[in-house]
């Protein structure tokens, strides 16, 4: 199997039935996608599919012919994302497992609403558990990022 | 799977549940130094062996090493402890506190954690102990490695002390206007130094860098996806492992086939004893190669939820003593209440379901083991190897990396065990990593409990009696922190048929929430505020403090209370710390869905090393809190979890967060203490209060809504 990832052609030797994040950690030994539950109900293991958050643990390689897949890995190139930036800023997290697919998922959310209100960044974060429970500070760090974008701060 | 492993009746955590006394064992010599290269080396021990000056050749005082500090040549300070990390940012706040006393940058200083090899022996990381007893330790060490590098410099340029002083990483010499390098004083020697007990750390009213919001230390690493958590990590040559599980608990094996297993290629059949596990080149390789076990369990009749409750009093013990307090005339307090109450609390099972789930790597060098697991407690499972393998401790190494969180629930090391067996067999490494399902299944739950309460209290508003049992949930928290002569409190160990364990705060939420409920309805009875009335009870003005400063910031005094929307507020203490909540919450009565809508908590627990991150464990234990508040469970029918799923177990999401203030009281003249689990006590029963006002239902199990309120 052929599958783009962070703007690299891999071949992969496995079934079209396994699932994205074994690929990923397992065959190419890219762990920043984290294992957190295998059915698409914690957001741990996410990453942008042409652009859109998605679990890659119910995500089979087979479903992904001529699709462009980013993970954290592929999100920061020479600096960090300004996502990335301002959870650093916001200093957010603990235990930080979960960073990854907060990460993925609030760039995806940004990507379709610049400018989300408290609201719309909850509705589009809810598919992601941080069990440290450190929600409020993803939601001011999302802020923080889309102020930026909007030119309210430092742009990248 | 091996009779030490899976015995339940005595799980190693238990003895924290039951909290007996910490081991005290003596270190097997580890030369801890030989790892050290030239520079000054200041050791901190437990007892008074070290407390005079050291050199290469006093071994023996080793074992009473608690932590050290090593100042190199090229200035980069490492500190080696025994603490683990596990997202409550200690490795930042004991960062801080080293940078604080030795004036060094926080990027000169490497935290060396939770390695057995490297690190001094530790108990573990729980209990919220890490500030307060590792955190003093630290700061002397690095007052008295400040005070010889000072020394050194004396010497070096024949001054004396007055003229001297260390300053980002130099030495300054007042008198000749000249600095040197930490690093460069040593000039080639190993030295290393005890603490004297004369030198004097920073007062924590002059701080600079600790009581600072400093940002989390190894941050970008977890943001870019690069942190390596065990569950990540791949060694040469490394096979992936997996378990075979029974269908529910104690459950017997009958029969096995494991040849289907046997005949996929490069797979490994491992069985000992009960366990039976494989081992493969793949992920994929070895779930195919478990599937294809054939196994037949007998089952083993045990109660279940339906019948829990019952079950866990009837075979409870009259008590330990060792949590009991008693006091005055119990009959004679009754006797001269004007009003009394009675009530049961049910609390459920629930699960600390950390985001990474139980991973071990393991790797045998020879007869020599090492294991990489995600544990609270490190040298514990150096110990639970030692005695599953029959292996001398030091031939074992047990090193944790920053792990996906534990909340009390990592204290064992089942996935660094059974990795460990297959590498035996396999002669590689082996990784295994625990499914979502095993993790809810096989690890260990918070106890569920009853809990029976009887008080009593006079019109005017004082306790005259308070009658306390805690049925198997624990003891932790249970004494009540208000003024009443006649008491009798007790905790009663019981028969747990879940596997079950320590918990952020143990016991702590379970008994806050029963006393606090009540605390509520006694006001209530007497028409008083349940502030004015807590307030009337209690003499320790640090609880008094934060349940004032908690209501000032709620407005708890001018709320008025409209159908269906109510506030409740709570208090308690812990292991030195104080939290006092108040809680808003909605009632849909189309619905029944409550909401908590605000939250305002006010927290104190002495001198704060690092506000911003306080600040972040205390919000994470409110939301934590609130979990276990409103609707997490454990469901289980005859050794069976019926829910060991995200989509079936509901845990706290962002649209569950209510607005949430929370005042930090900062008392630079108190010692500080953890912060870790005082902060989720007071929650639950602040938002049992609140529902009670919004709806005139007094609710009295844990947890209150998991299916909403009927209307």
């Amino acid at each position: 199997m052929e599958i783009a990832i962070n703007n690299k052609r891999y071949t992969v030797e496995a079934g079209s039935d396994e699932t994205l994040l074994n690929v990923l950690r397992n065959h190419l030994g890219m762990t920043g996608s984290k294992y957190g539950c295998g059915e698409g109900a914690c957001g741990a293991c996410k990453v942008l599919i042409d652009g859109v958050a998605a679990p890659s643990c119910i995500t089979t390689i087979g479903s992904l012919a001529g699709k462009n897949i980013t993970t954290i890995e592929g999100i920061a190139e020479e600096v960090l994302h300004p996502v990335q930036k301002s959870f650093l800023e916001t200093d957010v997290f603990q235990c930080a497992y979960c960073a990854s697919g907060m990460v993925i998922a609030a760039v995806s959310l940004l990507k379709k609403n610049e400018k989300p209100s408290e609201r719309e960044i909850i509705q589009g974060m809810q598919g992601n558990i941080c069990r440290c429970g450190t929600y409020p500070r993803i939601v001011r760090a999302i802020q923080l990022a889309a102020n930026q974008k909007n030119g309210h701060g430092q742009t990248n | 799977m091996d009779k030490q492993i899976e015995d339940t009746s005595y799980p190693p955590e238990q003895y924290e549940l039951t909290e007996r006394p910490g081991y005290n064992f003596l270190l097997t010599r580890r030369s801890f130094f030989q790892v050290m290269g030239s520079g000054l080396a200041v050791t901190f021990s437990l007892g008074d062996g070290l407390a005079k000056s050291l050199d290469e050749t006093f071994k023996d005082a080793e074992d009473q090493i608690s932590a050290w500090i090593h100042v190199s040549e090229t200035g980069t300070v490492s500190v080696y402890t025994g603490k683990a990390e596990v997202g409550q940012n200690i490795r930042t706040a004991l960062t801080q506190i080293v940078a604080e006393e030795l004036d060094v940058s926080l990027d000169k200083i490497e935290m060396v954690m939770g390695d057995t090899a490297l690190t001094p022996y530790d108990q573990g990381t729980f209990g919220s102990r890490s500030v307060p007893y590792m955190g003093p330790q630290l700061r002397k060490a690095a007052a008295n490695a400040r005070e010889y590098l000072i020394e050194l410099a004396g010497v070096h340029w024949k001054t004396g002390r007055e003229f001297l002083r260390l300053e980002k990483g130099s030495i300054i010499n007042d008198k000749n206007k000249l600095s040197i390098a930490i690093g460069a004083l040593t000039k080639g020697k190993k030295i290393v130094r005890g603490i004297n007990e004369s030198v004097k750390v920073k007062p924590a009213d002059q701080w600079k860098v600790a009581g600072k919001p400093v940002l989390k230390v190894n941050g970008t690493s977890f943001l870019t996806g690069k942190h390596k958590y065990v569950s990540d990590m791949t060694l040469p040559g490394m096979l992936y492992g997996k378990i075979l599980r029974p269908p529910s608990y104690k459950a017997e094996l009958v029969t096995v086939d494991t040849s289907g297993a046997e005949r996929l290629a490069d797979v490994t059949v491992v069985r000992d004893g009960n366990f039976i596990g494989v081992a493969a080149p793949t992920l994929k390789r070895a779930m195919d190669a478990l599937m294809a076990i054939r196994a037949e369990w007998r089952p083993v009749s045990q109660p279940s939820r339906s019948e829990i409750f019952e079950h866990l009093k009837s075979k409870a013990s009259a008590g330990t003593g060792r949590n009991d307090h008693t006091s005055g005339d119990l009959s004679d307090g009754f006797a001269r209440a004007d009003v009394k109450v009675e009530q049961t609390f049910h609390i459920d099972y629930i699960a600390h379901a950390p985001l990474e789930p139980r991973a071990g790597v393991a790797q045998w060098t020879g007869s020599k083991l090492s294991v990489w697991t995600g544990t609270q407690r490190p040298f514990g499972v150096q110990e639970e190897l030692e005695d599953i393998f029959h292996i001398p401790k030091e031939d074992i190494r047990v090193i944790m990396p920053d792990t996906g969180s534990g909340y009390g629930g990592k204290h064992t090391g089942e996935a660094g065990i059974e990795a460990a067996r297959l590498a035996k067999s396999t002669g590689t490494a082996v990784k295994v990593v625990w499914t979502r399902e095993e993790e809810f299944t096989w690890a260990y739950f918070r106890p569920a409990g009853v809990i029976d309460v009887r008080a009593g209290v006079s019109k005017d508003g004082k306790l005259t009696a308070w009658e306390f049992h805690n049925y198997n949930s624990g003891g932790s928290g249970i004494e009540t922190p208000y003024l009443v002569s006649a008491q009798k409190i007790q905790f009663h160990p019981s028969d747990s048929p879940l596997r079950q364990g320590s918990y952020r705060g143990l016991a702590g939420p379970a008994n806050a929430f029963a006393r606090e409920c009540i605390m509520n309805d006694l006001a209530l009875s007497l028409n008083m505020d349940p502030l004015a009335f807590r307030l009337k009870n209690l003499r320790e003005e640090r609880m008094k403090n934060v349940l004032e400063a908690a209501a000032q910031k709620f407005g708890w005094s001018t709320f008025k209370p409209s159908p269906n929307r109510g506030v409740g507020i709570a208090c308690a203490d812990e292991k030195g710390s104080f939290i006092a909540t108040c809680a808003e919450v909605t009632f849909d009565p189309d619905s029944g869905d409550i909401r908590v809508v605000r939250v305002a908590a006010s927290f104190e627990c002495g001198a704060i090393i690092n506000p911003n991150h306080l600040e972040n464990q205390i919000l994470g234990s409110l939301i934590q809190g609130m979990g276990g508040a409103l609707f997490e469970w454990i469901n289980f029918e005859n050794g069976k979890i019926l829910n060991p799923r995200f989509s079936e177990y509901r845990v706290p999401r962002f649209g569950d967060c209510p607005k949430i203030d929370i005042v930090m009281l900062n008392r630079v003249d108190i010692p500080s203490a953890g912060a870790g689990e005082t902060p989720i006590m007071a929650i639950a029963p602040a938002i049992r209060n609140a529902i009670d006002q919004a709806t005139g239902k007094k609710l009295y199990t844990l947890p209150l809504v998991p299916n909403g309120l009927p209307g």
